[in-house]
């Protein structure tokens, strides 16, 4: 059974550097250095895996502006057999919904058995993209695999839980989120670098994909942004009852 | 990083004078090197060890005979493999030279001098990093000379007797097959030894304090014999061995550079936290003084290497003008890597930091694929038309 599976990656400042707000409260995302999310990482192996086992192509569904092409790169150099990136001045500040329309509007545009993707950005954290993504497409969504296997039309995940792991099984096609406990990415090989640049990329706008403006519009604005509080300085227990005093503390709290 | 901040570790920006395809082929090595170099090279060169499985992991990456062409080789342009080599030799110069004697030392003239057969039968395998080989000139007499090896080939029959000692050859003990150059009647010639091949043998060489994680050894060439097949058609004569070491050093360019890199890195981030007399050192001027000479040098280092890359790419680079590349780039390496061992104090002195091994490094890279001596002589007759050295 052929496999079209979709990855969906996020080109996102820097992860080692220090992320900058602009004037209007949204992440600094142009003139700064990006990669693709390394969260991002572990659907795209576990998709290639799939496609190898099973045989099937992996697309790579991006939204960003122009230097998301870094990331795209990037997926196809490591083996993504194309891509799709959505760049519209439109989608500036695009909340989490806006772009979970436009990312489903563009997996729709192609046959598709699996939607694969990270549990969360490591820019936005809010971590409800791929469950709108699964909502809006009709589909199945299961969470948190930290192992994704199909047969005979079902994806079977271990979804990792505090003590273990459940198994979840759903008809395809079907949405899975994968965590940064599945199997290791690979690394880019030469030879897929230097063929990334022979493989299709589509590009697109917002118009393309058929969305008025008013699905376009966001419906979350920050309006203020500040500092985490400081952490209150912390009592320092010193004398011979210290013990006692720290666990009488501590029993207080609660905590013991 | 912000846009408009100055990289310590890039003062000049080359960076942006690479294309997007090269920034890729490096990160991929660096992050290769983040993940199976840094966490265990103190202990594989402490225990003078060179992990040779990684042999096929190099190979699977396509980092083995990258910059050749068919045969399974990568066929990168010659500065992504200047970058590659960067990037190992960042990690440790053992892992630089693994790859510089594999692709540039034994792929390579097999590649440009083997016949259609030996290269169908000997450059898949080896770049998949299947087969390992190492490539013998030097000689227990014959080192910055190598015009007067003993080693000898003689015809027997249709096929060849080869006898002699090769010596400090890198890789020898885990090799394959061994590149190995002898004096035939007619001249100097190439020969493909397999090294299970009856009268041959390695003895690896103990105790060195340099190059701890490569093996380092000594080949003997007893009677070995060998059929037609394993002679390199394509050469006879000295530049056989000596266009193979252009390619190796044109790789040193930029390995060095990596070595320096670490070492200045390091030092950079000690100086900002080590504090005396109440403040950082980085704050005195005598540390200023050195922290800028080792970047200025380092730029300088990384705009020469790129310059013979794009140089080489054009096809109009000359041995001499990579030369000049090896002879200043290893040698301030190596001042780098002195300078930086100082801002350390005494913590430079152990393996804790990458700084020692880099400098300890750096003296085999000195004397190994012509020494520094041999490169200013020969850019001195390059540049009076007199030899000085013979
Ligand atoms: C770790 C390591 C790995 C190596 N790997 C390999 C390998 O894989 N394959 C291989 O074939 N070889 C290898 N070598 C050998 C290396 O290439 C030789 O050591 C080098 O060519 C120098 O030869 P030598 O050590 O015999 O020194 P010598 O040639 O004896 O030189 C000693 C000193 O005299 C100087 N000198 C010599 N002639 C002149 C002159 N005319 N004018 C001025 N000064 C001169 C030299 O510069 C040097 O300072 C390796 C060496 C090392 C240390």
């Amino acid at each position: 059974m052929v496999m079209d599976v979709v990855v969906l990656a996020k080109h996102v400042p820097d992860p080692q550097g220090t992320p900058e707000l602009g004037e209007d409260f949204l992440l600094r995302r142009e003139g700064v250095d990006g990669a693709l999310d390394p969260g991002d990482e572990y659907p795209l192996e576990a998709a290639l895996r799939i496609t190898e086992y099973h045989g099937g192509e992996v697309t790579v569904v991006s939204m960003g502006p122009e230097p998301a092409m870094t990331a795209i790169r990037r997926a196809l150099s490591m083996g993504a057999h194309r891509a799709v990136l959505i760049t519209d001045p439109a989608l500036r500040g695009a909340d989490a919904l806006v772009t979970a329309r436009v990312l489903a509007s563009a997996v729709r545009r192609q046959p598709f058995d699996l939607v694969l993707a990270g549990i969360e950005s490591t820019d936005g954290y809010t971590g409800t993209l791929p469950m709108t993504v699964a909502e809006l497409l009709g589909v199945p969504a299961a969470t948190f695999a930290r192992r994704v296997e199909v047969n005979d039309r079902i994806v079977r995940t271990e979804r990792q839980t505090e003590e273990g792991y459940d198994v979840v099984e759903c008809p395809l096609p079907a949405v899975v989120t994968v965590t940064a406990g599945a199997t290791e990415p690979r690394y880019p090989t030469l030879k897929g670098i230097m063929q990334a640049k022979q493989k299709p990329v589509e590009r697109l706008t917002a118009a393309d994909l058929g969305l008025s403006p008013e699905e376009l519009a966001p419906t979350q604005s920050v309006i203020a942004v500040e500092a985490a509080p400081q952490k209150a300085v912390g009592e320092i227990v010193q004398g011979d009852d210290a013990v006692t005093r720290v666990a009488d503390f501590l029993a207080e709290a609660k905590v013991i | 990083m912000a846009a408009d901040a100055i990289d310590p570790l890039d003062f000049l920006d080359v960076d942006r004078l690479l294309t997007d395809d090269e920034r890729a082929i490096r990160q991929m090595v660096r992050e290769w090197v983040a993940d199976r170099v840094l966490p265990n090279i103190e202990a594989w060169f402490e225990n003078a060890e060179f992990p040779r499985e990684v042999a096929k992991e190099l190979g699977g990456l396509g980092l083995l005979g990258m910059h050749l062409t068919g045969y399974d080789c990568a066929g990168t342009n010659a500065v992504s493999y200047g970058l590659a080599c960067l990037e190992l030799e960042a990690g440790d110069s053992g892992f630089r030279s693994f790859v510089s004697v594999q692709g540039s030392l034994c792929m390579f003239p097999i590649w440009k001098f083997g016949s259609e057969e030996q290269k169908k039968k000997w450059l898949p395998a080896m770049a998949a990093g299947d087969l390992v080989g190492c490539f013998g000139l030097t000689e227990p007499d014959a080192g910055s000379d190598p015009t007067r090896m003993r080693t000898s080939a003689k015809r027997d029959g249709s096929g060849w007797v080869l006898s002699g000692t090769k010596m400090w050859i890198t890789n020898g003990g885990i090799a394959d097959i061994a590149i190995v150059w002898a004096h035939a009647d007619d001249g100097i010639r190439g020969f493909i030894v397999p090294t299970d091949t009856s009268g041959f043998s390695a003895k690896d060489i103990h105790r060195k304090l340099s190059l701890r994680a490569s093996v380092t050894s000594e080949l003997i060439l007893d009677d070995v014999r060998l059929s037609n097949d394993h002679v390199l058609p394509g050469v006879v004569g000295m530049k056989g061995p000596l266009s193979c070491l252009s390619e190796a050093r044109f790789g040193i360019v930029w390995g060095a550079m990596g070595a320096a890199r670490s070492c200045f890195d390091t030092a950079l981030g000690y100086a900002k936290d080590r504090v005396q007399w109440g403040r950082p050192i980085a704050g005195f001027q005598l540390t200023q003084e050195k922290l800028t000479d080792m970047a200025l040098e380092l730029n300088k280092g990384m705009l020469l290497a790129l310059h013979l890359g794009r140089m080489k790419d054009e096809g109009r680079v000359r041995p001499q003008q990579i030369s000049m590349g090896k002879l200043n780039n290893v040698r301030e390496a190596l001042k780098i890597a002195r300078e930086a061992r100082s801002i350390l104090g005494a913590s430079g002195i152990t393996l804790e930091y990458p700084i020692i091994r880099h400098m300890n490094n750096l003296e085999s890279v000195y004397t190994y694929e012509g020494t520094n001596e041999i490169h200013t002589l020969i850019v001195g007759e390059a540049l009076t038309g007199l030899r000085a050295y013979e």
